[in-house]
């Protein structure tokens, strides 16, 4: 069974390089799609417990956003990114080309442009993955929440066939454009047998 | 009931369970399919308050901590009520959660969990003959739930809609 503490270096630094890849890729389609010139911060990568990664991302309450895409093919899992409320109101102004601090709410145009911008950061972020391994992998069309981060989280958790509290490969990044600065996590969790694959694919297996 | 600041809040995390004496409350924050399950005794004031993550252990093969299930964590959480002075017959239960967070096309697994956690929940009261006197379970909203200690009242907040104490 996969454990997260007991993975060496050499393979916690492949998952990483392969987040920076992933993360890279999805930035680089978000930049093309918006016309315009997106940064990103150089994303950190880590396995943290689900109380920490609550705590980061603003406590059990917080409003969030979560787009989720199920893993099938030769990995098999989920890949999902939160957005924190302030984040997830920058990015539809960013997207719609609205002025600063003009939205305050999710309508329906909103909830599917966010889905829209997770499937595509999802789906390049899973793609570079595939080209770098040579991993077949098949994402699912998304789904989406909007509302209270534990709420979300655990029932992402739940479904991952690893509930019995496993640290959570979690990649922290930040992009921005002009001023603003948009704080996204990306949660990669493939099932327990998927991670060896992906080891060997990477040439860190056992 | 309010919330207000002078109470004595104590924290139930994800798939834990506590037992407290009154005054005070016991609180679990952000249900979405994990189903928050409070259990009152009127004549001692004592309350437990159980954040099932799944329904069934059995469908697991190693397992570290029997709270995070409904069919071992309730039992486990009567047994300890017991054991602190109040008897199976004066029990009462309240069920909160068991939502659908997502919206989407693909419903392959994670649509019904909460449904079948609340299934679960209620299967096992049943079967330890609890009675469940209030639920405020399914939709699609995540629940912070509060069991007053004093009063047995549970309070549940969403964001966005009024609270609701039942």
């Amino acid at each position: 069974m996969f454990v997260s503490n007991k993975l060496t270096e050499l393979q916690i630094d492949a998952l990483r390089e392969i987040s920076n890849i992933g993360l890279g890729h999805a930035v680089t389609s978000l930049a093309e799609m918006l016309e315009g010139k997106i940064g990103m911060d150089v994303p950190h990568a880590n396995f943290i417990s689900m109380e920490e990664v609550i705590e980061i991302l603003g406590g059990y309450e917080e409003l969030v956003s979560c787009v989720s895409l199920e893993l099938d093919g030769d990995i098999q899992g989920s890949v999902f990114y939160i957005f924190n409320k302030s984040s997830t109101y920058k990015l539809v102004d960013t997207l719609m080309g609205f002025e600063s601090e003009i939205t305050n709410g999710l309508d329906d145009m909103a909830i599917s442009t966010i889905n829209e911008i997770g499937n595509i950061l999802t789906g390049s972020f899973i793609s570079a993955i595939s080209d770098f391994t040579n991993l077949k992998i098949i994402p699912s069309p998304p789904i989406f929440a909007f509302d209270m981060l534990a709420a979300i989280f655990t029932s992402l958790i739940i479904v991952s066939g690893q509930p019995e509290g496993e640290n959570i490969l979690t990649i922290k990044t930040e992009m921005y454009r002009d001023d603003r600065i948009i704080k996204g996590f990306f949660f990669l969790m493939p099932d327990p047998e998927s991670y060896e694959k992906l080891f060997f694919a990477l040439g860190v297996g056992d | 009931m309010q919330l207000a600041k002078n109470i004595i809040d104590l924290h139930v995390g994800i798939g834990e369970y506590k037992i407290s004496r009154s005054p005070g409350r016991l609180v679990t924050l952000g249900l979405g399919s994990c189903v928050g399950v409070s259990l009152w005794d009127p004549r001692n004031r004592v309350g437990g308050l159980l954040h099932v993550m799944l329904p069934n252990s059995k469908d697991f093969i190693k397992i570290n901590k029997q709270e995070k299930y409904a069919d071992l964590g309730i039992p486990l959480l009567i047994q300890e009520m017991i054991k602190q002075g109040t008897s199976k017959n004066m029990l009462q239960a309240k069920l909160i959660g068991g939502a659908q967070m997502f919206t989407g096309v693909n419903q392959k697994k994670i649509f019904n969990i909460g449904e079948r956690n609340v299934e679960m929940s209620r299967k096992i009261l049943k079967e330890m003959s609890i009675r469940i006197i209030a639920e405020d379970v399914g939709g699609n909203k995540g629940r912070t739930m509060y069991l007053d200690l004093v009063t047995g009242e549970v309070l549940v907040k969403t964001l966005g809609k009024n609270i609701k104490v039942i």
